[in-house]
């Protein structure tokens, strides 16, 4: 017992051995990795999206062009008030953006996946069918006819 | 000489490279599930080409369902709950007993079944006001796809003893044609309260 010397000649007690908390980090690391997406877009509203239970899974997610409705962050609600607002990409839009909007996204997928983009409707549950009438009917002007109601996917529709 | 022991590598600040790491994947992502209803939205129809005459389509063709302002169901007149919606779209689509009141069905030859009845031309047409909220809207189109996705897992089971979607495209065109019912929007309006 008297042979082995403690290698770092550590102060106080007995230390524990770090050596796998790298190990262990990293487990995590790798966790959030695999589950999670980066965020390109950083949300200016409230968006709790509706739920339901025939959600599809979204596929190719370069397909994807996303438009955002709902009431803005509460630390906007001065600058822009609290009526239900569109944003697209990272800024408040009007209806009419929409069109060039879609033309924008078209022009970055390449020729051959242009037919095949879609538009995803992340909306708050709260906003009324006013707002997203709109958007669906600039979406049809702009030809980009493949939509998809963003939800989340629960085993019973609850509260109706 | 005595063999040195080998110089062990200071690992102490791995696992502070580890933790800037993590803290960096933890404030750029977000957990996103990206689940939805697909969709078609109808094109805009061409103004320059001649429309064809609109359909008069009968009465018993068509599921009305509407949502008015305050979020209450109406479907062929009567208000009625959530939980019955999807019994009744099923009963729609599906369409048994080919009562008078139920659509029309014909006689038509498809991949995989041979000669079957198939719905002629019905139709869900959806309709709600613009003071509806978002997430009743969703609601009553998932109840709508529920209705029609559970009769074609159903149909998948009984005939390939496949769940729908584990089905190729073929089967699946031909599933959908079985029980083919398209949900229809009309513009919404003011239906009130």
């Amino acid at each position: 017992m008297g042979k082995f010397k403690r290698s770092t000649g550590g102060k106080g007690v007995g230390r524990i051995n770090t050596a796998s908390l790298p190990d262990v980090v990293f487990m995590l690391l790798f966790f959030f990795m695999t589950t999670t997406v980066m965020r390109e877009v950083e949300l200016k509203i409230d968006v709790k999206v509706p739920d339901a239970t025939q959600g599809k899974k979204l596929e190719k997610k370069s397909l994807a062009s996303f438009v955002y409705i709902g009431e803005p962050l509460p630390h906007l609600r001065a600058t822009f008030g609290s009526e239900p607002k569109i944003q697209l990409n990272d800024s408040f839009k009007e209806v009419d953006d929409i069109q060039d909007f879609i033309a924008q996204e078209r022009e970055q997928l390449d020729e051959v996946e242009r037919s095949k983009m879609l538009v995803s409707l992340k909306i708050d549950r709260d906003t009324k069918m006013g707002i997203v009438v709109d958007v669906k009917q600039a979406l049809r002007r702009a030809n980009a006819l493949k939509i998809m109601y963003a939800n989340q996917n629960v085993d019973r529709i609850r509260g109706l | 000489m005595a063999k040195r022991e080998v110089q062990e590598i200071n690992a102490g600040s791995m696992a502070d490279i580890a933790f800037l790491l993590l803290i960096f994947f933890l404030v750029t992502t977000t957990m996103d599930s990206d689940t939805g209803l697909m969709r078609r939205l109808p094109p805009i129809p061409d103004p320059n080409m001649e429309q064809p005459e609109d359909q008069q389509i009968k009465q018993r063709n068509i599921l009305e369902v509407k949502v008015n302002r305050d979020n209450l169901l109406l479907v062929e007149g009567e208000i009625i709950s959530f939980s019955e919606l999807r019994q009744i779209a099923k009963d729609f689509i599906a369409n048994v007993n080919e009562s008078e009141d139920m659509p029309e069905k014909i006689d038509r030859e498809l991949p995989y079944f041979g000669l079957v009845r198939v719905p002629k031309n019905a139709v869900i047409s959806l309709q709600n006001d613009i003071g509806t909220t978002y997430g009743v809207y969703i609601a009553v189109q998932n109840e709508l796809l529920a209705a029609r996705d559970e009769l074609r897992d159903q149909l998948a089971m009984s005939s390939f003893g496949m769940l729908y979607d584990d089905l190729d495209v073929d089967r699946q065109t031909a599933i959908d044609d079985y029980y083919k019912v398209p949900i229809s929007e009309a513009e919404p309006k003011k239906i009130g309260g």
